[in-house]
């Protein structure tokens, strides 16, 4: 994974739950990927699948992915090309699901200045999140190194593949 | 430096001396998955190149969130679920055993003193009895089969002393719903919770049990109670000779402490669409519902059983209403039934169904039509949590929940039932 990633933000608010992100009952009764990515988001925008551009980015306030632990939340959002997530704070689990499938998860406590489809520019390995729409900067939390170790090889599974042991 | 339960039980289980903050690698007592979050692990597993579990004996599949399954897809997902636990010889529960927090109660996964991981969020519930239990997604879940490990970072601890006696008809989950919509939802992310206090030691396990259920409903990792007489005799009754697991250090730090009197408090409820959106039920009173759920991994024990039959009998669910009736476990289904809470249920009009998450997640059992609303003593209100984006949720306890399934309406349990007249 590059520690660059460029793109549009998706602004949303705060405690955007998995229930919101990936509904319950299609979790549970959809097994296919691409179908299921098909209803990512619908609580809060229902063209959201239809809409969102590969490579663009979600950013959003407080809590973001609390509730339930189901890693199709983070699952649907990577499978429809999302770059990474800014938000103020995340929720636990969701976290840690992101991180493990290889979807960055960027805290940062100036997430609610970035306006809906502001153009983005990340840094990952400088700290800095620059917005090229309003020409302004703002420093991301440091990346635990064993988190960045994870999201380097693309998730935990690849991190497998790749190294023939688990990172621990 | 004095410690907290959490610290204790991530020191003793990654072999370290480790503080709120240390990262540590842990050996994990038990894991568990269900029929909602397996199948992403097994797969997860499988790309590992995973070969066997870490150890069968401590690896838990229970089917339990659509079961019976309701269609195809779900029936493909039990029965790749009980062939990989045939396979590997792993703990399998089967479709009516229950739902699966329960059962890892019930049959002993959790203890004082363990930790244990989940594939789902309210793992934490078996803090309750003084584990160190905690929900994980699917991915570290395969990385745990594959090596009973896991990395963990030492969460800061958050005390919640409740003081005080509760009222009748008042419980555990109004105590809880109070606390969640003062903490908020995100008040205790990152962090365990600690409850203490005079209305803890009063409280039954089964009560303590809905308490940690719904800690990580404020983004919480934990939610522990130190282990008391009640623990070890409740964990005794179930058949196993417990340990007694660890208490917080008089000098453990904690990141916050919150003071709550339950004395005067009256029951609550959570209104749409959030669980911190938490009102006194005398603000709610009068609110009309189509459906009223009694179960769930929070309220579906035989306390909160009793406690809605008690209510109920000699009356009957309003017509126009239905009431859904899930018991936590089989065990649970069996008690029930040899105390004749059963019968008042069903004389009451209300229909019952196998054990397990029953309507809980809009998957079966109950899924909800635009415009309706359901009083649920689950633990999640969130828009379409119940199957439908277009319903309303009310969150409340068993007692708030029959006396609501009788008038139709949001009641409080106290104007239908003069205190003496209970149980």
């Amino acid at each position: 994974m590059s520690s660059l990633i460029q793109g549009k933000a998706w602004k949303f608010g705060d405690d955007i739950n998995t229930d919101l992100i990936m509904p319950g009952k299609y979790k549970l009764s959809i097994t296919n990927l691409d179908e299921l990515s098909r209803h990512a988001m619908e609580g809060l925008m229902p063209d959201f699948a239809e809409k969102f551009r590969r490579d663009d980015l979600i950013v959003a306030g407080r809590n973001f992915g609390c509730g339930s632990s189901r890693e199709q939340a983070p699952l649907v959002l990577k499978h429809l090309g999302v770059s990474a997530i800014i938000a103020k704070s995340f929720a636990r689990i969701f976290y840690r699901n992101s991180v493990n499938l290889g979807l960055p998860v960027i805290e940062c406590k100036d997430a609610d200045e970035i306006r809906d489809r502001d153009s983005l520019q990340v840094d990952l390995e400088r700290g800095l999140i620059k917005n090229l729409t309003q020409k302004k900067e703002y420093p991301i939390k440091p990346i635990h190194p064993a988190v960045w170790q994870i999201l380097q090889n693309g998730g935990l599974v690849n991190y497998v593949k790749k190294h023939g042991k688990l990172p621990w | 430096m004095g410690k907290t339960v959490s610290e204790k039980i991530l020191s003793q289980t990654s072999g370290t001396e480790a503080y709120a903050g240390d990262i540590v690698v842990a050996n994990v007592g038990a894991a568990m998955a269900h029929d909602g979050t397996a199948m992403l692990a097994i797969e997860a597993f499988q790309e590992m190149d995973g070969k066997r579990l870490w150890d069968p004996s401590r690896a838990v599949f229970v089917l339990d969130h659509v079961s019976p399954s309701a269609n195809e897809n779900f029936s493909k997902v039990h029965k790749e679920m009980r062939e990989f636990a045939s396979k590997h010889g792993a703990n399998f529960y089967e479709v009516g055993s229950g739902v699966c927090h329960q059962l890892m109660v019930e049959y002993g996964y959790a203890q004082p003193g363990a930790l244990v991981v989940g594939a789902d969020s309210h793992t934490c519930m078996y803090g309750a009895i003084g584990a160190f239990a905690t929900g994980i997604g699917s991915t570290e879940m395969a990385a745990v089969f594959l090596s009973g490990k896991l990395w963990f970072k030492i969460p800061e601890t958050l005390r919640i002393n409740l003081e005080g006696s509760l009222q009748p008809l008042v419980t555990p989950k109004d105590v809880i719903l109070k606390v969640a919509g003062t903490v908020k939802a995100d008040g205790a992310t990152y962090q365990a919770i600690e409850f203490h206090g005079s209305a803890i030691k009063e409280m039954s396990v089964e009560g303590r049990l809905t308490l940690s259920n719904m800690a990580v409903e404020m983004g919480a990792k934990a939610g522990i109670i130190e282990p008391d007489e009640k623990t070890i005799n409740y964990l005794s009754g179930l058949g196993f000779s417990p340990s007694r697991g660890f208490m917080s250090d008089e000098d453990a730090r904690f990141s916050e402490i919150l003071d709550f009197n339950v004395s005067d408090l009256e029951p609550q409820m959570a209104c749409p669409h959030a669980v911190d959106n938490v009102k006194s039920i005398s603000d709610m009173e009068g609110v009309e519902v189509n459906q009223v759920f009694l179960g769930s991994c929070t309220n579906g024990r035989i306390e909160d059983l009793r406690l809605a039959a008690g209510i109920l009998k000699g009356h009957n669910v309003k017509s126009g209403i239905r009431m859904i009736v899930v018991p936590a476990s089989r065990r649970v289904f069996l008690q029930a039934l040899r105390e004749g809470l059963i019968e008042i249920f069903l004389n009451s009009g209300c229909a019952v169904c196998n054990p397990g998450c029953g309507p809980c997640v809009g998957a079966h059992q109950g899924v909800l039509a635009p415009g309706e609303v359901c009083l649920s003593t689950s633990n999640r209100n969130f828009r379409g949590r119940m199957g439908c984006m277009e319903a309303d949720i009310y969150l409340a306890s068993p007692a708030t929940a029959a006396a609501t399934a009788i008038r139709g309406e949001i009641t409080d349990p106290r104007d239908l039932v003069k205190p003496s007249g209970v149980k």
